[in-house]
């Protein structure tokens, strides 16, 4: 029997999200990769930004935090680094990610910092109503793309993984049980990982563009993607306009937070009897 | 007693380290300082100038109102700052040609040389420049300066910086200065 | 240990305060003529089991020290102008979520990339009002070398009594000027230490104790799983939509600085007790007004000064009293009147204000002040 609920505050529940989004699905897949893995729940902390995506973490019963617009990870950064017994994960959208978080996103990555970001990725900003982001596929309408989107998106993954990232990989809304292994791996991860999950927002995206409600939508979701083995195998005709899904990149490297750890011991080591540093200052203040 | 010291030359000739060793040595001796200097694209090339200011009372404002002491190690130095030195006396390097609109009672002594050519580094200028304020100013005794300098300069180079020190303390006891006991 | 004396530079001095405080993670981003201190740090910290982490930009530099404190360190960041500005977001998040941080801002002329190396002090109305929405928050002004290492100490009490992020704002002359410096011994420096609140059972992390004090914040990781959101939020945290709410929480982070003036409150003074004329400065530039005010003494004049060690909450009792006393009152600073603006608020009219603004980037000679002070009389 599975015991997800008692990792929500479910005093705080039921959630402000639309009907028929997809962020509830990813948060349960949080859920259930926690719990799958046994994680202390008093040892997870857990960040965001702004938007739809960011209101999750109100709702998880673990240490939380949600900050200003796209700075989730660079708060994130000061809790992995101050306390890298922690497990911290970052839960974001992709404008929050990709737009006005998109520096912080790509050295955190460089740094190979110990987060997990989960990026729910509905390709267009729902909490100010519908304008396009980084994200939203060309073409696409949205409020501030009344005549399509002339911009092009984001392979956030490519982002992610030429930026640093050791684990990165894709899933949907639609998949749940990808979903949830890959943000166990993620989690597994002692680095900087990013999953990506592809989520519906028939409220905004759907509607503007015609799709349908959350039904059509996932199904649409699921047409668009091709998992990344089976693609493998395929033609490249056959790839041609397929989101690949599933892992996407995994390559272990020391985590910034315990090389910066190896770090203190070494200069701890070195100066345990040099006198006369302003870090004399310090001797009262432990 | 307020002694103000004008340090001016060119970016890299280290007179900010001089400047502060000065200030160090006054500190050892018991009085209060104060350094502060020109910072910026300086570092990198260009003209320089830090100011000490020592004294056995309370020092309020920092930096230097009329120096008692200027030292000019370029000729562009010597011309910003001298034109502006009043009552205090101009310590000039004597590679420098003399301009006979500035007035103080200016003291050419070969700074630069001394140290490219009897000491035997050109880097260290600075410090024989520290050696001729020091004993031309009395502000410092000299084993103080000498202490103050081991304090800071890179090891290994504590003999050929003692050495500049001396020279320049030498420079200045022939030029006239009261050498402090 | 015996006290620490030595030449030491403003910037120097800030962060030997700091870590005297208990400064155990900074992250910063390189800008002039703040750097000092993030090298310091960088050379510093990991000695005494610390983190340094330079950060992508400002922005990112204030966040990371925020993330930080909640997991129960103390962290600073150091900057100047630009970098300042970029800070503001998380200033007003970290005043609104009532978290301890401490920011350095050794001021430079502005607006915009202005004259990098050069002082200005063009900063008080920013550092009281940079972010938006009315907010608490305490502004200390070193006035020389060695306050930059008592004021930096005394900012992360303040930070961690009250919850709140505490700047210092010093400028270029005194950030890179160096000073005889007496520190005191390191063992005899009692900083404030974190308390941890009770058992997390039913913690509310926005609940004021029954004394009106500044309820304690949980680290993270210590199992009071609690929620920290910067909108308006209830007494446990939980984001509210609510009026009341948002009137009863902004009121309370307001008022516990306001109730507490006379705590937060300092300043240094020289002849005020009878004088005629008067200076109200703070930081460099009241170095040169020292100076004039000794030298108008020496002339029979009876001046005074008094400087200002905490700029907000703005020390209006002292203000109010040298009114009383001072016919006039100058205020030489280097801007075009900011400080000037907050003391004709208080002094209402009680005495002449006269404004001496300077913004040449330079610090004032004191035959400036004095001329001016003679001009005006």
């Amino acid at each position: 029997m599975s015991n997800t609920l008692s990792y929500f505050r479910q005093e705080r529940l039921p959630h402000i999200w639309c009907p028929g989004c997809g962020h509830g699905t990813v948060t349960g897949a949080l859920v259930r990769a926690i719990e799958r893995l046994g994680l202390d729940k008093n040892k997870i902390c857990v960040v965001s930004g702004i938007g739809c995506s960011s209101r999750a973490v109100g709702y998880l019963d673990f240490d939380t935090l949600h900050t200003a617009h796209g700075r989730a990870l660079a708060f994130a950064t000061g809790i992995k680094l101050a306390r890298p017994e922690l497990k911290v994960i970052v839960m974001t959208g992709d404008g929050d990610c990709t737009a006005i978080g998109g520096n912080h996103f790509i050295h955190a990555a460089r740094r190979n910092i110990g987060i997990t970001t989960i990026v729910m990725n509905n390709e267009i900003y729902g909490m100010t109503s519908g304008q396009y982001s980084p994200m939203t596929p060309k073409g696409m309408l949205g409020t501030t793309a009344p005549y399509g989107n002339a911009e092009r998106s984001f392979d956030l993954c490519e982002l992610a993984k030429s930026s640093g990232a050791t684990f990165v990989g894709r899933a949907t809304s639609y998949h749940v049980p990808l979903l949830i292994d890959l943000i166990e791996k993620a989690l597994s991860n002692n680095g900087f990982s990013v999953v990506e999950a592809l989520t519906q927002c028939p409220t905004y995206l759907g509607r503007k563009n015609k799709i349908g409600g959350a039904v059509e939508m996932l199904e649409w979701i699921k047409n668009q993607t091709i998992n990344a083995k089976a693609a493998a195998a395929l033609p490249p005709e056959k790839r041609e306009g397929k989101l690949l899904i599933g892992e996407l990149h995994n390559a272990p490297a020391p985590e910034f937070a315990g090389e910066y750890g190896e770090l203190i011991h070494t200069v701890q080591r070195n100066f345990a009897n040099m006198k006369g540093g302003l870090w004399e200052c310090a001797s009262n203040s432990d | 007693m307020r002694v103000e010291f004008r340090l001016s030359g060119s970016g890299g000739q280290g007179l900010l380290l001089a400047g502060i060793v000065l200030a160090e040595a006054a500190i050892l001796e018991g009085k209060n300082a104060v350094q502060t200097q020109s910072y910026g694209p300086e570092a990198r090339g260009g003209s320089s100038k830090a100011e000490v200011v020592v004294s056995g009372e309370d020092i309020d404002y920092p930096k230097a109102t009329d120096p008692d002491f200027l030292l000019a190690l370029t000729a562009d130095a010597y011309r910003t700052y001298g034109r502006l030195q009043g009552k205090g006396l101009i310590i000039v390097d004597a590679s420098v040609p003399l301009d006979p609109e500035i007035k103080a009672r200016t003291i050419p002594l070969p700074i630069l040389d001394t140290a490219a050519n009897v000491v035997g580094k050109k880097v260290v200028a600075n410090i024989v420049a520290l050696g001729v304020l020091g004993g031309v100013s009395g502000v410092v005794a000299p084993a103080t300066l000498e202490k103050a300098v081991l304090n800071r300069v890179p090891k290994g180079t504590e003999e050929l910086n003692l050495k500049a020190l001396r020279a320049g303390i030498e420079l200045a006891s022939r030029a006239g200065g009261k050498v402090q006991a | 240990m015996p006290k620490i004396v030595k030449l030491m530079q403003g910037n120097e001095a800030c962060t030997a305060g700091a870590l005297a405080a208990g400064l155990r993670f900074y992250a910063g981003y390189p800008i002039t003529p703040s750097t000092e201190i993030a090298e310091l740090c960088a050379e510093e910290l990991p000695k005494v089991g610390g983190k340094f982490i330079q950060m992508e930009d400002e922005i990112g530099s204030v966040a990371a020290i925020i993330g930080a404190s909640l997991a129960g360190k103390k962290a600073m960041t150091a900057t100047s102008g630009p970098g300042f500005s970029l800070m503001q977001e998380c200033i007003g998040y970290a005043s609104l979520c009532e978290i301890p941080i401490v920011i350095v801002n050794v001021q430079r002329m502005g607006p915009s990339t202005g004259m990098p190396t050069s002082p200005a002090q063009a900063d008080v109305m920013q550092a009281r009002w940079g972010t938006h929405g009315d907010h608490p928050v305490i502004v200390l002004a070193p006035g020389n070398v060695r306050e930059c290492f008592e004021l930096t100490l005394r900012a992360f009490d303040l930070s961690e009594k009250y919850r709140v992020p505490v700047i210092v704002l010093t400028d270029e002359v005194i950030g890179h000027m160096r000073e005889k410096v007496e520190l005191p011994d390191p063992a005899e420096v009692h900083p404030l230490r974190r308390a941890m609140p009770a058992a997390p059972a039913g913690y509310k992390p926005y609940a004021a104790d029954p004394n009106g004090g500044v309820p304690l914040m949980a680290p993270f990781g210590e199992g009071y799983r609690w929620h920290c959101t910067g909108l308006f939020h209830d007494e446990s945290g939980a984001p509210s939509n609510k009026g009341e709410v948002a009137d009863r929480l902004l009121r309370r982070l307001m008022l516990k600085i306001e109730n507490n003036v006379a705590d937060i409150s300092d300043y240094a003074s020289e002849g005020i007790e009878d004088c005629e004329l008067a200076v109200v400065t703070f930081g460099s530039s009241a170095m040169s007004s020292l100076s004039v005010v000794r030298r108008l003494r020496k002339e029979g004049v009876k001046a005074g000064l008094l400087r200002l060690k905490t700029l907000w909450p703005f020390p209006e009792a002292a203000v109010r009293e040298l009114a009383a006393r001072a016919k006039t009152i100058y205020v030489p600073e280097m801007n075009l009147g900011q400080l000037a603006l907050e003391v004709e608020r208080v002094v209402a009219g009680r005495s002449r204000v006269v404004r001496i603004g300077k913004v040449t980037g330079e610090l004032f000679r004191p035959e400036e002040i004095y001329n001016a002070i003679m001009g005006a009389k």
